[in-house]
């Protein structure tokens, strides 16, 4: 019954870790004891609170050899659970921290509790805090199980946010939603369940040191591997991801596209990185990464081609979600073995980077569409003179997620690209630079449809709040500059790299991520010019035409086969071929 | 045969087919009830290995069991959730298909915010 290694008892501050989940806990309990009146001011109270304890375990961390514990009733694995949490977590806890700050004061008047509907501003503030809950047992969870109980706990809280507004529609992406997840999470458990039959624990820590590979252990990997993908929703497992995201009010489509698809991507790299960094091997992780790859182009071009700026945003994160997924390969060193290191940086930061940046740019929409009660793209020509707030919001979002230097996306991708250099696989270059050049073209085609100038002047149906947009705004700036934060303390990101961002060979990286962007937007987006159709664009027309037709052709299929993926007996197929080929892969790698 | 081989395959046959109907029906209800099936073979599968009683070297492993228990009320508490949202969009809709999964509500605006 005794580990087989000394255990590793509970550090100084090891209790913070416990507050960071109690706390956002016991608020939701005190908001059902209080009642639907208090209920805002319950979460006001506790905001604040939850913020300065994930500070606290920030600033606790270096201190305690860049690790905390805490061992719950001092039992030592493999019977007792612990918390613990490392840089990766505390990268995570701030950035959940400080999108959660953001939405609630986004949220503020939105969701004020009022006599009319009394049901959708408790619902929200309750779920709110129990998707915090949630994420930060996520984050500083060190034992399969408990891992495997918080993503349900995230999942139940995400799931009622989608259909906030009650109408069928969102109805229907919320029941979607859920089985769909449910379906991910029971094949995680059945990995957990053979994992322990195998090694009789799963404690992250005890399992690293006792694994070894076999039928069973790969199949486990496979099997929870595929089930948090599908909760991810990397392509071609997003059937419920864009009317899901799309749907739900802007404020919860914040959290649920920045935060929630986060928490199962956390899981998952735990599970690679801590748990089996010997066993996946180069082919499962070229597979991982051809999927990323596969959700880049798709979810791009599918934006390219949307209507609807909020579905544009929807399969933005599609896209984005395969971008978090290229860093898995590039992790992998000589023998093969997954490291710790400077890739999983990269893609840890791309997380929180697309975190604010996603976040900030669904509140600008959400701004813009309490504006103008539409959101088609072709409807909102000028809104930048009305809005310019929001549009500066969406348009610093979209830099900051675009990879202009110096916000986050572009440190990472940085970092992403010397490992690419270092480990040779030059192909994930060119998808990581092909990745940026997509990004800008989506924004961009927002950005001059918002930007044109109006063909009458244009009415709001009702004038957001200026706080909104302010908010939405901190939150793009805050993604802007998260390049020149001191990451080295908690990331293994070698100390000087922000400096790097500044410089002859920066510039010239973006410039040709601004013109592919541009020429993208060219090519693939079906929709009018801003501004007629001056002599210039006529001639540029009349020698590109046949090959733009032949490209919205090309994007007219790949909607296409979106379509046919995102129904359920192909997304069904899909998971299982993902399960079969990641354990054959796997197999064959050892 | 030993026992521990027929629930095995008990666990495994539920699990099949719970993920034949949750991925092939397209009625919620039972693709609720195809979930449930394949929690049903997850936990048999959990029971097998506290028999086997293949963590503690002894000859019933306890914490299996404690797991069962958990996920039992994880998994009631989503099938609760399902059924929720099932008669909401009943009540709401008139039908409970998730046949089209188009997101595209081009050319209409849902109810605003």
């Amino acid at each position: 019954m005794l580990p087989s290694a000394p255990a590793p008892a509970t550090t100084a501050s090891g209790f913070l870790l416990v507050l960071s989940i109690v706390v956002p806990v016991a608020a939701v309990l005190l908001a059902f004891a209080l009642g639907d009146r208090r209920v805002r001011q319950v979460a006001f109270a506790v905001v604040p609170i939850g913020s300065a304890i994930v500070v606290a375990v920030g600033l606790a961390l270096p201190a305690g050899d860049g690790v905390l514990v805490y061992l719950l009733g001092a039992w030592p694995a493999p019977l007792g659970v612990a918390l613990r949490a490392d840089g990766f977590s505390v990268v995570m806890l701030a950035t959940t921290a400080i999108v959660i700050c953001a939405v609630a004061l986004f949220a503020a008047t939105e969701f004020r509790p009022s006599a009319a509907d009394a049901r959708a501003p408790f619902a929200f503030w309750v779920l709110l805090l129990a998707i915090w809950a949630a994420l930060n047992t996520i984050f500083v969870g060190s034992d399969l199980f408990t891992l495997y109980v918080a993503l349900e706990l995230l999942t139940f809280a995400a799931v009622p946010l989608v259909s906030l507004r009650g109408g069928a529609e969102t109805l229907q992406a919320a029941l979607r939603y859920l089985l769909f997840a449910l379906l991910g999470s029971i094949l995680y458990l059945m990995g957990t369940a053979l994992l322990y039959g195998v090694y009789g624990t799963l404690d992250i820590e005890l399992l690293s040191r006792r694994l070894s590979g076999g039928v069973v252990t790969l199949l486990a990997a496979a099997l929870m591997t595929t089930g948090l993908l599908a909760k991810t929703a990397l392509f071609p497992l997003h059937l419920w991801l864009p009317p899901a995201h799309a749907g739900a009010p802007a404020a919860a489509s914040a959290i649920l596209s920045g935060l929630v698809v986060k928490g199962s991507f956390f899981i998952l790299l735990r599970l690679w990185f801590n748990v089996l960094p010997d066993l996946p091997g180069y082919a499962a992780a070229q597979f991982l990464a051809a999927l990323g790859a596969g959700a880049i182009l798709v979810g791009s071009i599918v934006a390219l081609r949307q209507e609807r700026l909020k579905l544009l945003v929807a399969y933005s994160t599609l896209a984005q979600i395969g971008y978090l997924f290229l860093m898995f390969p590039l992790a992998l060193d000589s023998s093969g073995r997954l490291e710790s290191g400077q890739a999983l940086a990269g893609g840890v930061l791309q997380a929180a980077s697309h975190a604010t940046a996603k976040a900030a740019m669904f509140l600008a929409v959400g701004s813009i569409y309490v504006g103008l009660g539409h959101d088609r793209i072709t409807g909102i020509r000028g809104v930048a003179r009305a809005l310019p707030l929001s549009v500066t919001a969406f348009g610093l979002g979209g830099i900051a997620l675009m990879g202009v230097q110096p916000s986050g996306a572009s440190l990472a991708k940085e970092l992403l690209l010397e490992e690419t250099a270092r480990t040779g696989q030059w192909w994930w270059a060119v998808v990581l630079h092909t990745g940026g050049m997509f990004t800008t073209a989506y924004v961009l085609v927002v950005l001059s449809h918002a930007l044109a100038r109006p063909d009458q002047s244009i009415v709001l149906v009702r004038t957001p709040r200026r706080s909104s947009g302010l908010t939405a705004l901190a939150l793009a700036l805050c993604s802007l500059l998260l390049g020149l934060v001191p990451w080295d303390t908690f990331l293994p990101i070698p100390p000087g790299a922000a400096s790097n961002l500044f410089g002859f060979g920066g510039l010239v990286k973006l410039g040709v991520t601004m013109l592919g962007g541009g020429a993208l937007v060219i090519l693939l987006s079906p929709w009018p010019r801003p501004g007629g159709l001056s002599a210039g664009w006529k001639t540029l027309m009349s020698i590109i035409g046949p090959f733009r037709r032949v490209c919205l052709g090309f994007g007219s299929l790949v909607e296409w086969g979106d379509d046919v993926l995102r129904q359920w007996s192909s997304a069904g197929i899909s998971l299982l071929l993902c399960t079969l080929l990641l354990a054959a892969l796997m197999f064959g790698a050892n | 045969m030993s026992s521990a081989t027929v629930f095995g395959m008990c666990a495994a046959a539920l699990i099949g087919l719970g993920l034949y109907g949750l991925i092939t029906n397209p009625q919620p209800l039972r693709k609720i009830l195809a979930f449930n099936l394949i929690g049903s073979g997850v936990f048999l599968l959990f029971g097998i290995v506290g028999r086997r009683g293949a963590g503690a070297s002894v000859g019933n492993d306890p914490v299996p069991q404690a797991l069962v228990i958990t996920g039992v009320v994880v998994a009631f508490s989503a099938t609760a959730l399902a059924i929720a949202l099932l008669l909401r969009l009943f009540d709401t809709a008139g039908s409970t298909t998730l046949g089209n999964p188009a997101p595209t509500c081009l050319h209409s605006d849902s109810p605003g915010d």
